[in-house]
């Protein structure tokens, strides 16, 4: 038996497994996947706002009127016109030229916190599904965080950091790691308990390959859903932080410090908040959207 | 019932060490002495020793945490860096304020939510049911400032019916005025959430043999609702009720600021600001204690609704 291949497992499996690793071998699982993917509207409209996103942060450059931070004091407070499509702020600054630049700021926040989160979340959530023993001692650690909810977590390591983009960007990455713990670890539970993980380790195969071959590959839906959801969680958090003082500073164009900012002037010039708030909001749509739509394409249980 | 209490408070035991040592780190992450950070970079080296002693810098870690926690139990949270007064005075007059905001804000959350799910899982694919659908998408997207400022810009600023900032007594008229828009704030965001809860807890519950059982027996359908349906719909919205207070709380921070308010959440923040270690330890601290108390009591109040959590 020790002889025996990894493959052979897929046949000493149940004949339904093997059926449908027959169809998937066949690629007819990618075409129902794309098919699913396509089919669901949540997922058109998020990939759709978030293609643009990323579009916009790519040319910003050359989608900006203007300097993003510099200022014209003879022309303040201006409402959109042609010349300037969002206005102008308090300093006479043009608000499209900030809100372009800040998607920069608002995907890398995104992406690298969330990076991190997950990286960190999905090591410490295996190790804590797959081993007993190793599942007490982190569990304890992530229901400590868990006590906090993630703004005041990130408050907290901001607290200890100091106030700046990069710091808020390092807190929320830790706040973002206890969920995707909780998440991944409930997945590897669910994967345990198939047959052929017994199978598996009965011809042999050492813990670091069936973890990275059998346990990873089965659980990549539900970190890909979190994670797109948590990209959205991320850059709200992240906002808020800026929104307080506590995130990224002026004059960089962050949505949440151009709100900040603008909360002073709203009698005079509501729209210096309108557009960053704005900004924000069809950003969390889109990436919730997004995820959303890919839960629900994913989810085996739903599968028909 | 004291039996499952006991248990439950010994079970907050490790989160309690757990949030002190988070606390006790805040003041030794941070990059470089925080003596330095505080004094600041041109500060005299005998300044910076005072600071150092004062906060207890020039010993051992584990002595430090000792110390710190031995201190917290006398209920001793430390001195204010800036104002040279006590942490604790800072937290008995800012606490009030956040309570305040909070506590409106579920109350106003759950008058709300709750009949609007009751409705809208009667009343299936209505046009109130859709609503709330789509109230639930734009509300997970729209952060609590946003909500917050656009209040006040249509409510106070446009209209003017209600003040701009500040805090009054809520023993006043004028002080339910001044809470209102900061507590609608609060609650925007979870107002959705707990409708659609609401909602889909009762569908369940409404499906269930023991509510035909009651209509079959001639009851009236507002007893079915609300005796028969709704009282089995609780269990998930308390712990969602429960939860969200979390949120309102730490919501605080955002809506204190928009409206001025002298509460916690402003407290925390300036203190970050000024980097006044003591005065975010200790609000930092009493966030996270009541977080752990109120977790403790929506899982007394599932107990007490529901019998076989008590005895299970």
């Amino acid at each position: 038996m020790a002889t025996a291949r990894e493959d052979d497992i897929l046949i000493a499996a149940p004949a339904l497994q093997v059926v449908q690793d027959g169809a998937r071998r066949a690629g007819s699982y990618r075409a129902t996947l794309a098919r699913r993917l396509g089919k669901s509207w949540q997922i058109r409209i998020g990939a759709t706002i978030v293609s643009l996103l990323v579009l916009t942060a790519a040319l910003a450059p050359r989608l900006a009127v203007t300097d993003p931070t510099l200022p014209d004091v003879m022309h303040r407070y201006q409402g959109p016109s042609g010349a300037h499509p969002f206005g102008t702020d308090n300093l006479g600054r043009d608000i499209f030229s900030q809100v372009v630049y800040g998607s920069r700021i608002s995907l890398t926040i995104g992406l690298i916190s969330v990076g991190v989160a997950a990286s960190v979340g999905v090591a410490l959530g295996v190790l804590a599904g797959f081993y007993r023993r190793l599942d007490d001692p982190i569990m304890r650690v992530i229901d400590v965080l868990l006590a906090f909810p993630g703004l005041l977590l990130a408050i907290a390591i901001v607290g200890a950091l100091g106030p700046s983009l990069q710091n808020a960007m390092i807190a929320v990455g830790i706040s973002t790691i206890p969920g995707f713990v909780r998440i991944v670890r409930s997945a590897v539970f669910r994967v345990r308990a198939n047959e052929y993980l017994d199978a598996a380790r009965a011809v042999g195969v050492r813990d670091s390959r069936i973890l990275l071959r059998y346990i990873l590959p089965n659980i990549s839906s539900e970190i890909i859903v979190t994670a797109t959801l948590g990209i959205a969680g991320a850059i709200l958090v992240a906002a808020a932080l800026s929104f307080i003082g506590l995130g990224a500073q002026p004059p960089t164009p962050e949505w949440g410090a151009m709100a900040n900012l603008a909360k002073d002037y709203l009698d005079i010039a509501p729209h210096q908040a309108f557009f960053p708030i704005a900004a924000i909001f069809v950003t969390i749509l889109g990436f919730n959207f997004l995820g959303d739509g890919l839960r629900d394409a994913l989810d085996p249980r739903l599968y028909r | 019932m004291t039996a499952y209490l006991m248990g439950r408070l010994l079970q907050a035991v490790p989160v309690l060490i757990g949030v002190s040592v988070l606390v006790f780190l805040i003041l030794h992450l941070t990059p470089g002495n925080p003596a330095i950070v505080i004094a600041g970079p041109d500060a005299p080296p005998e300044i910076v020793r005072d600071i150092e002693r004062s906060l207890g810098l020039d010993q051992p870690l584990y002595v430090q945490y000792a110390k710190y926690v031995s201190r917290l139990v006398r209920g001793d949270l430390g001195r204010s860096i800036q104002a040279h007064d006590a942490v604790l005075d800072h937290l008995t007059a800012t606490f009030p304020v956040t309570l305040a905001l909070a506590s409106v804000g579920v109350v106003w959350t759950v008058l709300v939510s709750v009949p609007m799910g009751i409705l809208a899982a009667y009343r299936r694919n209505s046009a109130l049911d859709l609503t709330t659908i789509f109230a639930v998408l734009a509300g997970n997207a729209m952060p609590v400032f946003a909500s917050g400022l656009i209040l006040l810009y249509i409510f106070a600023i446009h209209l003017r019916w209600f003040p701009l900032t500040g805090y009054r007594s809520l023993a006043t008229l004028d002080g339910w005025r001044h809470i209102a828009l900061p507590a609608i704030t609060v609650g925007t965001g979870v107002v959705p959430l707990l409708t659609r809860l609401t909602r889909s807890s009762m569908l369940e519950v409404l499906n269930q043999d023991y509510v035909r059982s009651a209509r079959a027996k001639g009851l009236r359908e507002a007893a079915v609702i609300v005796r028969h349906g709704f009282r089995n719909a609780l269990l998930p919205v308390i712990t969602v009720i429960g939860l969200q207070f979390g949120l309102l709380l730490s919501g605080a921070f955002i809506t204190e600021s928009i409206f001025s308010l002298p509460g916690m959440g402003r407290l925390i923040v300036t203190a970050i600001q000024a980097r006044d270690f003591p005065v975010v330890q200790g609000g930092v601290l009493l966030f996270s204690l009541t977080f752990v108390a109120i977790s403790i009591l929506v899982d007394m109040a599932y107990a007490a609704a529901d019998p076989r959590i008590r005895y299970g």
